[in-house]
């Protein structure tokens, strides 16, 4: 009987604390060598050398009274740490909303973008832009509530739209999803054809998913935010693992799937709400991130969940460092990156995998 | 109403229906009115009662409603001699297992890890470990005879994804079963199997039955499972209670006819003597 257990330990067939703080703990690690090395690279280079006392002038706030900081530092604690760290929380953001996703509707193929929850966000947000709605009120991040609301609106609408007889039949999920965000799409290109040239180009630039330095007090806000929701998450992790059953079986063990469904719906909704306000539609990081890490860890949601998170925070943070080095001193949208990288790998998927994936 | 489950049944029936009645919202104004009408029936601690009927005859509700996922729209049904309504959903999943139709899971859940979530609803929630290393000595246990007892041990640690139909279907019986429950459900335990995996399942329910002294409820189209195997055979027509008894008070030709409206040949089982259905000969 002992051994028996603890060979099922050994295969990971049993998620012992163990095993969830090696595979974090290493994760860990990586993500911050990840991030000392996408420090380094950009349109002016920058010495390694710079990056932590750089940042250590930025901890002691002591940079605006030392005698003469050196460029590069400057550019380091203004631009690239803030920029780094938020491609980071994004990544890490569309990995969990994408675990969530795909869990939820049981299709290994959900993504945000994928399902045309982004497109909803980011409508939502060309809305409150067009209409001149201020990025705060009292202090208060506007946009993301904005997001938000669309987000959840196209996520309830797909769901009703796929639903036939209690099932959610996987293609005519992602039909669905195709067909809404050829809507969607419309609508925003509509909204920015009616804008002065000037501000519709960088709505433009906006959705095609970039991200930019953001200041740090909106920095820390957006980081708070997503820490909330993750950790909402990660108490539900375990109904996630329950939810993959199927609705029904879910029931059967006891749980309320109604109100776990809005919940995580709701979630998934405000996290989408806030990343595409901050950096428009970031394709295919939700959906090809879980998707690797499941090959390699498992599906098990409590340790899928945050592994995922932190591969997608180093995914999207390389991706951006591509993104703002290969025409330096140029940069282009990141999300252009990930959906060369994403599209195919989704193709792949759907065409060749068939048998194993639907 | 033949008894033949009396030796086993000591203490009073399992579950109780009582003039239950229910109907889907979406079928309001449209010809047929009630799913079930009016059902009054119960079973034994320690029976296997089949549920036959035409398609669309309520055999699929009546068993969701029993394991409390369709709510009891008129009457009554008592588990364990307390109301379905008086209970959570959480309460009737320590004291019903549910093994579904078909199972199709498309993550790369391993076996153990399947079963493992049987154990869901004995869970103690301790909401600063978010969950992890929540399995106690007890469930690893409790899943490790489930899994002996429907001998999947082997494949512990495959995919379920990678099963066949045959070795799917034990495994959600293990998953059923790793809840310890008092009463078992099946929906057409044997439908999409070929016969060798039909004759392994249904010797299973019965082993089952006796090994852990289970109340099994199944429903199945074919009337040679319900015959063969049910200690007691409840027939449904059109949401209404037909017939229930032994299988040779149910399975007959006569009731038969008037349930599915054709005639077939009924006769004894070579080795149970039980009743036996085969097609007639074609008149044509």
């Amino acid at each position: 009987m002992a051994h028996i257990v603890s060979s099922w330990a050994h295969a990971g067939s049993v998620l012992t604390v163990h095993r969830w703080i090696t595979v974090i703990g290493g994760l860990l690690l990586a993500c911050v060598a990840v991030l000392v090395l996408c420090l380094q690279f950009g349109a002016t280079s920058v010495n390694i050398g710079n990056v932590v006392p750089g940042i250590m002038h930025l901890f002691r706030g002591d940079l605006a009274g030392s005698p003469s900081p050196e460029t590069s530092e400057i550019i380091m604690v203004q631009i690239r740490f803030p920029r780094v760290l938020m491609g980071f929380l994004v990544g890490g953001s569309l990995a969990a909303v994408g675990v969530t996703l795909q869990a939820l509707l049981r299709n290994p193929l959900a993504d945000p973008y994928v399902l045309g929850v982004s497109s909803g966000s980011a409508l939502g947000v060309s809305l409150a832009i067009l209409f001149g709605i201020g990025s705060t009120f009292l202090l208060f991040p506007l946009l993301p509530l904005f997001g938000f609301a669309g987000g959840l609106l196209a996520l309830i609408l797909i769901y009703r739209l796929a639903q036939s007889k209690s099932r959610l039949p996987i293609h005519s999920l992602l039909l669905a999803g195709v067909i809404l965000n050829a809507i969607l799409t419309a609508f925003i290109m509509f909204i920015t054809s009616i804008m002065e040239p000037n501000r519709s180009a960088g709505l433009m630039a906006w959705l095609m998913g970039s991200l930019t330095a953001p200041g740090y007090p909106a920095l820390g806000i957006f980081l708070l935010y997503v820490l909330f929701v993750l950790a909402v998450l990660m108490h539900k992790a375990q109904l996630l693992n329950v939810l993959t059953l199927g609705e029904e079986t879910a029931r059967s063990l006891g749980v309320e799937t109604e109100g776990v469904k809005k919940h995580l719906f709701a979630l998934t909704a405000l996290l989408t709400g806030a990343i595409v306000s901050v950096s428009g539609m970031i394709g295919f990081v939700g959906m090809v991130v879980p998707h690797a890490v499941r090959l390699l860890i498992g599906s098990d949601h409590r340790l899928l969940l945050p592994a995922s998170a932190l591969v997608g925070g180093m995914f999207l943070a390389l991706a951006d460092t591509i993104a703002r080095t290969i025409m330096a001193p140029a940069e282009i949208p990141v999300g252009i990156v990930t959906a060369l990288v994403g599209g195919p790998f989704f193709l792949y998927l759907l065409l060749w995998r068939k048998d194993r994936m639907l | 109403m033949g008894r033949t489950s009396s030796l086993l049944a000591v203490d009073g029936p399992a579950i109780e229906v009582e003039r239950l009645s229910f109907r889907y919202y979406t079928m309001e104004g449209r010809g047929r009115m009630w799913t079930l009408d009016h059902l009054s029936f119960h079973v034994d601690a320690g029976e296997i009662l089949g549920i036959v009927g035409p398609n669309g005859s309520g055999k699929s509700s009546l068993l969701k409603i029993l394991s409390g996922l369709l709510p009891v729209g008129e009457g009554d049904v008592l588990l364990d001699g307390l109301s379905l309504q008086k209970r959570s959903q959480a309460d009737i999943a320590r004291l019903v297992a549910v093994v579904p139709q078909d199972y199709v899971q498309v993550f790369p859940f391993t076996v153990v890890e399947t079963v493992l979530m049987g154990r869901f609803p004995h869970r103690t929630v301790r909401w600063w470990s978010m969950g992890i290393g929540d399995e106690t000595a007890n469930d690893l246990a409790c899943a490790h005879q489930a899994m002996v007892d429907t001998d999947v041990v082997s494949l512990a640690d495959r995919l379920v994804s990678d099963l066949s139909g045959g070795e799917r279907q034990r495994v959600m019986i293990a998953r059923a079963l790793a809840q310890e429950p008092k009463i078992l459900l099946l929906d057409e335990p044997t439908a999409f199997l070929d016969i060798n995996h039909q004759i392994e399942v249904c010797s299973l329910i019965t082993r089952l039955r006796a090994e852990r002294r289970l109340t099994v409820v199944l429903v199945s189209h074919d009337l040679n499972v319900a015959s063969q195997y049910c200690d007691r055979v409840l027939m449904l027509k059109e949401g209404g209670l037909c017939r229930i008894g032994s299988p040779e008070e149910t399975i007959r030709p006569d009731v038969l006819r008037m349930v599915y409206g054709c005639d077939v040949v009924v006769d004894a089982h070579p080795q149970t003597g039980r009743p036996r259905v085969t097609m007639p000969m074609s008149t044509v």
